[in-house]
């Protein structure tokens, strides 16, 4: 479904992807980690086609199409879902109406009649459940005095309304308490249909109690140096990153 | 105001000017008015911009250009401009080139406690008797003086005491002639008695070929004790078009009046409003919308005047200026010496779509009492590029975003507009601008 090869990648002239390699296939949950600075959200703003980064070198190819080549609104499109680590206030947007649009412009692309407001709102109500919405929030402006965990699960929702084939969780555990953390795994979990695949960047092992990765990837200086099972997040958690930099510097230094 | 005297005066050629004067069918009753108002006028000429009320907005084009009024005969008919109505069932009065078009309007059938019509028909009416040219004030603003000295017909609308009116009252008011240069003097005069209620709304737009036109609006408001006057200014003209608009409105006790202006089309639009709050406990809100492209000049001077206490206003103007387009906001409120416990409140918020887009933004509080609230702000930005990205990562295209986050800007400009109907036709003239 992805594939990522020997991808270099700068923002503002400054390296941050050197080289990374990467392949996610249909169904998979990936979670990458890695200490700050490591590149991981470097990583996400890429897939997703923010400009200011700046591909150097090396290709991302999604479902044979080249990504890389593609406008950010193409890119969601064809199927690319990034939850903002930052969820963006949109103040005189209602959630409601920014939904209707989108869902319209993805069905739009794929040769779909648009939905009407009836269809859309029953589709609406029903992936509202899946992250605890209530009516209100879709009332309200995009995000608009949205508290941490509503923002984030304001995200979730709306993957769940576009229904992606790749979704790219950037940070979305980020200061969510546990009760938050447990509705947006919830929600993630439930969209979990064994095609639909899903990179999860995190800086917290704990979300992967209640996403459980088929695989847990370590990002280091813009590289992936070292990929494992769930079992590898663990190791991370209690040992922290040291071990695995003082590997990577020894042979970077050799 | 004592620099009149030294920008006087690059007067249209004053042969010229008597010609318009001439042309005025005057109303006999106020003839020594409108014949104060042209020496007045002669006295304070054109502006150049170094007026300091017209440091950014350069008239001076109207004193070289050779005006003159139109001779198009009317063309209107009802059935032609039905469809352009405000609501379907709208009062509708048609001014063509300054002059009430009867037949295609519809005003024979008034309800009662309503009275709409031209100021040769209604002249002898005691409220505009009492209050017609009264309010506008000539002395200081040449382009009233102007007005006053040339105007050929006026609408009148006149809301009896304790009359509440829920249907708008539309005032579309059209430059159809096919001419170079023309004037087109236009002139409102609406009183609301004690306990009425009445929404207005006037349109702007031309249909005529490729004229150059100058428009020069006056309208004076009227708002009794106790009334309300729910207002929509909407300019949608040609670009080869210089619209001068000076509104007015003269508030009594316990009155409220709810001013939109939507500045979308001509070439050069300067606005003066005036609202002063003449008696204790008024509401005044003013909202103001300018969707500025190509190279339109949009300039908005508000004055709000708190001459009394326990009076409440706000403010809220947006523009969002394109391409080589150029926006002022000039905002003034005086708080009086006896307007004590008065809130007034200003917000001015403007984007700038391109790089060559430019905002002047002034606002200016005078207080002279010591027990109120008073606020403002201004701000000039660029299109959130976040909320732009945030967009088109869920799908939306760069263009549909843009109009979204435009729209978004500028909604909450109509959200007060309390007529239903009439809100959602001035909301699809701003959406049809800005897709």
């Amino acid at each position: 479904m992805l594939t990522i090869k020997d991808l270099k990648a700068s923002v503002e002239e400054k390296q941050i992807l050197n080289g990374l390699n990467f392949e996610v296939k249909p169904g998979e949950v990936h979670a990458i980690m890695g200490p700050n600075g490591s590149g991981k959200s470097t990583l996400a703003s890429v897939l997703a086609g923010r400009e200011e980064y700046e591909v150097t070198e090396g290709e991302v190819m999604f479902n044979g199409e080249d990504l890389l080549e593609m406008s950010p609104e193409d890119r969601a499109r064809a199927g690319v879902f990034l939850a903002f680590q930052y969820p963006v206030e949109i103040p005189g947007v209602s959630n409601a109406n920014f939904l209707k649009t989108a869902v319209n412009e993805v069905r739009k692309s794929k040769g779909l009649e648009a939905l009407d407001s009836k269809q859309f709102l029953k589709i609406m109500q029903e992936k509202m459940k899946l992250v605890e919405m209530d009516k209100a929030m879709t009332q309200r402006s995009v995000n608009e005095g949205f508290s941490g965990g509503e923002k984030k699960r304001n995200e979730i929702f709306q993957m769940a309304m576009l229904e992606p084939s790749l979704a790219i969780l950037d940070e979305t555990d980020s200061g969510l308490d546990i009760d938050a953390l447990r509705i947006v795994a919830n929600g993630v979990n439930a969209l979990r249909d064994g095609q639909r695949s899903f990179i999860v960047i995190t800086h917290y092992q704990r979300l992967l109690d209640y996403i459980v990765p088929d695989f847990v990837h370590v990002l280091y200086k813009g590289r992936i140096v070292k990929s494992g099972t769930k079992d590898l997040a663990l190791e991370l958690e209690e040992k922290g990153y040291d071990w695995i930099k003082e590997e990577v510097d020894a042979t970077l230094n050799a | 105001m004592s620099t009149l005297q030294e920008t006087k005066i690059t007067i249209l050629n004053s042969a010229v000017f008597e010609n318009w004067v001439n042309a005025s069918p005057r109303v006999d009753v106020f003839a020594t008015i409108t014949k104060d108002a042209a020496q007045a006028f002669l006295l304070q000429g054109i502006p150049t911009t170094k007026h300091e009320e017209w440091k950014y907005t350069n008239v001076t084009r109207l004193a070289q250009t050779a005006f003159q009024v139109s001779k198009s005969n009317a063309t209107l008919t009802t059935s032609g401009v039905t469809n352009e109505k405000v609501t379907a069932d709208a009062i509708l009065i048609v001014i063509e080139n300054g002059i009430i078009n009867k037949a295609a309007s519809n005003i024979d059938a008034l309800p009662q406690g309503i009275q709409i019509g031209s100021i040769h028909d209604l002249k002898d009416n005691t409220a505009i008797q009492k209050h017609f040219l009264q309010h506008a004030d000539y002395k200081s603003e040449p382009f009233v003086a102007l007005n006053t000295a040339t105007f050929l017909d006026a609408v009148c609308i006149l809301a009896d005491a304790n009359v509440e009116f829920n249907t708008p009252i539309h005032l579309m008011i059209v430059n159809t002639s096919n001419e170079a240069n023309v004037y087109i003097p236009v002139r409102v005069f609406v009183a609301a008695e004690k306990n009425a209620s009445i929404h207005v709304v006037e349109t702007f737009s031309s249909k005529g070929n490729n004229t150059t036109a100058f428009v020069n609006a006056v309208s004076e408001v009227v708002v009794a004790d106790n009334a309300k006057v729910n207002y929509v200014k909407l300019q949608g003209e040609s670009e080869n078009t210089t619209h001068i608009n000076y509104h007015r409105v003269a508030m009594a006790r316990d009155s409220y009046q709810h001013l939109t202006t939507l500045s979308l089309g001509g070439g050069l639009i300067r606005n003066n409003l005036n609202i002063r709050l003449g008696d204790i406990n008024g509401t005044a809100y003013l909202n103001g919308l300018t969707l500025a492209r190509n190279t339109q000049l949009v300039d908005h001077h508000t004055v709000v005047d708190h001459a009394m206490p326990h009076c409440y206003s706000n403010e809220l103007y947006k523009n969002l200026i394109d391409d080589k387009a150029q926006g002022v906001f000039n905002g003034k409120i005086f708080v009086r010496k006896d307007a004590q416990k008065t809130n007034a409140f200003q917000s001015n918020k403007n984007l700038l779509l391109s790089n060559d887009a430019t905002m002047n933004a002034k606002p200016q509080l005078e207080i002279f009492a010591d027990d109120v609230k008073c606020s403002h702000g201004a701000t000039t930005g660029q299109l959130d590029d976040e909320a732009l990205f945030y967009l088109r990562a869920r799908g939306i295209g760069e263009e549909a975003a843009r109009a979204l986050l435009n729209h978004a800007f500028a909604a909450d400009v109509l959200e007060g507009i309390a007529h239903e109907g009439i809100k959602k036709n001035m909301l699809d003239f701003v959406n049809h601008k800005l897709n």
